[in-house]
């Protein structure tokens, strides 16, 4: 009888023990290899709702000194408070890509996420990729921009949504050219898009929108406009005094 | 014995010597009296509040928000819509658009929207208990009838409550409702809006009336197992149906069937249909008239390199020739109103030389593996019998018409309250969030999960969808029915117009309205002809209707040819030129031609200049690179003076949301411009032809 319970408690150990390696929900990845560079393959600058994860995955390829994708590097994300990364790190595959799904957090701006990972050397190589969130008032100044806008203002031109940006005599400037939109300010912008280009001593091709568009429209525009420009718009007067 | 004796001593002291009583009552009182003010100074909220003193201090604006500032409970308070909000207590900066930086809760600022927090309060939008004065208890309070805050995502919900017409700025509430609408979830569950009017579908399921003649059991069959195999685009859900019921169901199904009424005038006769003997070449010449058609408007099809290209109107093409039988194919495109009354495909005047390569085309279109795995025995009457009490168990005849069963009634439950459902009503499967949201969104994806036995079937929503759909549900409150009537947003009244008499039997043929919107009642996908009367001149729209091109370089989608004859032409000009016009415009106020060359030429220099129309249209084909507008080079043939004149002036009073944007234009500058347009009557060739 003895022997039996001898015999069935070392089973138990047996399994318990077996168990207890099991028992770590997520073994922690191991990198197989490194590479020497991030890049972005696609899935930034995504237009998302507070709170909801990003319409197509965040792609960030891992590449070694030739260019190539490096399998089996590992690559973990990070970001504010309230983004979440399903999964938050991973291995690289066998074309050197990493995806992850972008939930941004609740409150509608821009998001800086962050993709890091190690070279051979030890070193954190990191790449910031933005990803923004649209409250209302930055969604509706897409859509009105989406039809009357981005007919011209659009670099990408697609079947469903044809853009003349190429065709146009004077280029027009893509709103997520900071470097140009962050010198106006809101009254300049506001001017522009009320009485057209030669408001500003700038191209007649620019039509005047203000007998079209409400004063909310254009507002949300001009939101629409600050959400995606790059680099990031500072409004004047949120500078802390102390600090 | 000791102990008690000396308890009694001392109460009884106590009570015996009124100093010794009062100073006792006194320090009780005291400490009750205490307990109220420690309360209040220890609470959430005014730690909050200290926060705030401490965080706008060191901000650029500090004194105007320090003078913005009150200590103490705010509330906003609106009897009539029951609300009463305390929000602002701790959240006290969301009026201060300069802390529109602050990313530390509870202190930024609202971001903008139409509405003032004063008007509407905090809860009506966001949910939660307002009066509640601990986080807590404000967001997460989940007890009877508390509801806690409603998630970021399906923000737009909100806005649904009183806006029952899509608006810009909700892109995903209008995705949603779309989706109730159009994926046939309207057809079993009700859905009645506070103003009285109930949702609509939209979709457009086939009748079952003659199905036998269309496909075959096996198709069917292997359609009920799974109708995404066949075309992911499919609206119809999968039933999870078991290898017996869809056995009986197709067995009842083609049993049921009545044969198709013959066409009224058939059509010229046409060589036997076989499709073994189509060479290639008739495949080819069908495939291009399927082009020339514009069948891919509304259908789509896989297309040689693999993707499926084309409208979600009709039903994909992919395979068409393993799924319809020949015969009713012939019959269909020969005049599809025999077999559906209803339908949204119109009647093309396709000729025999025509309908023979068409045909070969679409039957050279095959996908057998679809139907390869299914091997039926003939049915039996049971089965046939299983089959109809199946289709009534499953409601098949809320979206088909189908021979002999009626629609059954109150099907499903009624939806119009489900975003305020309670949640000790809801059974939640084990391991899911207790929240509604949740549920909503586990239901719409795995609805059988619930209890066995549901009959809600299994969509195939991506994630985008099903959050669209959440936010359209969630949109469907209690508090909508409740809340002040001027709140309410009125439910545009359907129309339900029809054009009459002659020319409406031949637009009903034609099914003008599945893709043109006349007097608010039609499709989307062409231009609004409620003022096509005004706008076009008689010869141009003859030429239109006899070959139609495009007038916009850009579109996908066009107008078919539908090879009307010289009457059938003459009735619809006559009638669109009469009937379709508004008041607005005097056709004859202006000449369409003879202004003076200086006028012309004046036009001509603010067309290019001062108003660079060049930017979106093309007036010379040679040097304008304008793709977004209609191309003008014909247009002194195509429009009226009148129209012309009056859009330059406002075009969205002529066309509400039109994307020309109204410039505000002198009269003098609209009449130069218009002598100038009315000028572009293209070469004689195409005026004439």
């Amino acid at each position: 009888m003895t022997r039996y319970l001898l015999i069935l408690e070392m089973l138990a150990l047996t399994i318990c023990t077996g168990c207890s390696h099991h028992a770590p929900p997520a073994p922690a990845l191991q990198a197989t290899a490194s590479g020497s560079a991030l890049a972005v393959s696609s899935g930034d600058k995504q237009l998302g709702t507070p709170g909801a994860p990003l319409p197509q995955p965040l792609v960030v390829d891992v590449n070694d000194d030739q260019g190539n994708g490096v399998q089996g590097a590992l690559v973990k994300f990070s970001g504010p408070d309230g983004v979440r990364f399903d999964p938050a790190e991973a291995l690289s595959d066998s074309n050197g890509e990493v995806s992850t799904n972008v939930t941004v957090g609740d409150s509608s701006g821009r998001y800086p996420v962050e993709a890091i990972t190690t070279d051979k050397k030890g070193k954190a190589l990191h790449l910031e990729v933005n990803e923004m969130a649209a409250g209302y008032q930055e969604m509706l100044g897409y859509q009105v921009q989406r039809k009357y806008c981005s007919r011209c203002h659009d670099p990408n031109s697609t079947p469903e949504q044809v853009s003349n940006y190429d065709n146009l005599a004077v280029a027009p400037h893509s709103f997520d050219q900071g470097n140009t939109f962050n010198k106006l300010d809101d009254a300049d912008l506001t001017s522009i898009i009320s009485h057209g280009g030669p408001a500003m001593n700038l191209s007649a091709l620019m039509p005047a929108y203000g007998s079209t568009l409400s004063k909310a429209d254009i507002r949300a525009v001009i939101a629409y406009i600050r959400l995606v420009s790059n680099p990031p718009f500072e409004a004047p007067g949120m500078v802390y005094a102390m600090r | 014995m000791r102990a008690p004796e000396k308890t009694r001593f001392s109460w009884g002291a106590l009570f015996h010597d009124p100093i010794q009583l009062f100073g006792a009552a006194s320090f009780v009182l005291l400490v009750v009296l205490a307990i109220a003010p420690l309360k209040d100074h220890f609470s959430e909220w005014r730690r909050y509040q200290q926060q705030y003193v401490q965080m706008i201090h060191i901000r650029r604006d500090s004194v105007k928000l320090m003078r913005n500032f009150r200590p103490g409970i705010h509330q906003i308070w609106i009897p009539k819509a029951g609300v009463v909000d305390r929000c602002e207590t701790c959240h006290l900066g969301l009026e201060e658009s300069s802390l529109g930086d602050v990313k530390t809760e509870p202190f930024g600022s609202h971001p903008p929207i139409p509405h003032q927090l004063t008007e509407f309060g905090c809860v009506v939008c966001h949910l939660g208990q307002g009066v509640a004065t601990t986080v807590t208890g404000a967001h997460d309070s989940t007890k009877e009838p508390d509801e806690p805050l409603l998630p970021a995502r399906y923000m737009e919900a909100s806005c649904g409550q009183c806006h029952h017409s899509p608006l810009m700025g909700t892109p995903t509430l209008n995705q949603g409702r779309a989706l109730l609408a159009g994926y046939g979830c309207l057809r079993c569950h009700t859905v009645n809006l506070p103003d009285g009017s109930t949702m609509t579908p939209t979709d457009d399921p086939p009748p079952l009336t003659h199905i036998a003649e269309k496909t075959s059991r096996q198709w069917i069959y292997a359609w009920l197992k799974d109708p995404q195999s066949w075309s992911a685009a499919a609206t119809m859900p999968n039933f999870l149906l078991s290898d017996a019921e869809a056995r009986d169901i197709s067995a009842f199904l083609i049993a049921n069937s009545a044969p198709q009424p013959d066409s009224g005038s058939p059509p010229a006769p046409t060589p036997a249909v076989d499709s073994s003997a189509a060479s290639a070449a008739q495949i080819a010449a069908g495939q291009a008239l399927y082009g020339e058609s514009f069948c891919a408007s509304c259908h789509a099809m896989q297309n040689a390199a693999g993707n499926v290209v084309g409208g979600n109107l009709g039903p994909e093409l992919t395979g068409i020739g393993s799924k319809v039988k020949p015969q009713w194919l012939k019959s269909w495109l020969s005049d599809p109103h025999v077999y559906d009354p209803k339908t949204l495909m119109p009647h093309f005047r396709w000729t025999s030389q025509q309908l023979t390569p068409l045909m070969d085309f679409l039957e050279s279109q095959t996908n057998s593996s679809f139907t390869a795995n299914v091997h039926l025995d003939p049915a039996t009457p049971g089965q046939i019998a299983h089959g109809r009490q199946l289709v009534n168990e499953y409601g098949c005849a809320e979206c088909h018409a189908i021979r002999g069963v009626s629609k059954p009634d109150n099907f499903a439950p009624d939806l119009s309250r489900i975003g305020s459902k309670p949640l000790a009503q809801i059974v939640f499967v084990a391991g899911m969030a207790h929240t509604l949201p949740a549920y909503l969104t586990a239901k719409l994806q795995h609805p059988r999960e619930f209890v066995p036995g549901l009959r809600m079937p299994q969509y195939t929503f991506t994630p985008a969808q099903v959050d669209a759909l959440a936010t359209a549900l969630l949109a469907l409150t209690d508090r909508s029915f409740t809340m002040p009537r001027k709140w309410q947003l009125a439910t545009p009244t359907p129309s339900n117009y029809r054009p009459a008499g002659q020319a409406g039997k031949l637009m009903a043929d034609l099914n003008c309205q599945t893709c043109h919107r006349i007097n608010g009642n039609g499709g989307d996908i062409a231009p609004d002809l409620s003022a096509e009367g005004s706008s076009v001149q008689r010869q141009w729209l003859d030429n239109f209707l006899k070959n139609p091109n495009t007038i916009r370089p850009t579109l996908i989608r066009r107008m078919p040819k539908f090879n009307l004859s010289d009457p059938e032409r003459a009735i619809l000009t006559d009638y669109i030129m009469t009937v379709y016009q508004i008041p607005q415009i005097d056709r004859d106020s202006m000449p369409d031609s003879g202004y003076p060359q200086a006028l012309v030429e004046q036009g001509k220099e603010i067309f290019y200049s001062k108003y660079a129309c060049q930017s979106c249209h093309m007036v010379n084909p040679n040097t304008d690179r304008g793709y977004i507008g209609p191309v003008l080079t014909t247009v002194g043939s195509r429009l009226t003076a009148a129209w012309i004149y009056a859009w330059l002036k406002d075009p969205q009073a002529l066309r509400p949301g039109a994307i020309e944007p109204n410039r505000n234009m002198s009269d003098a500058d609209a009449r130069a411009l218009t002598a100038f347009l009315m000028a572009q009557k293209g070469s004689g060739k195409e005026a004439n032809q």
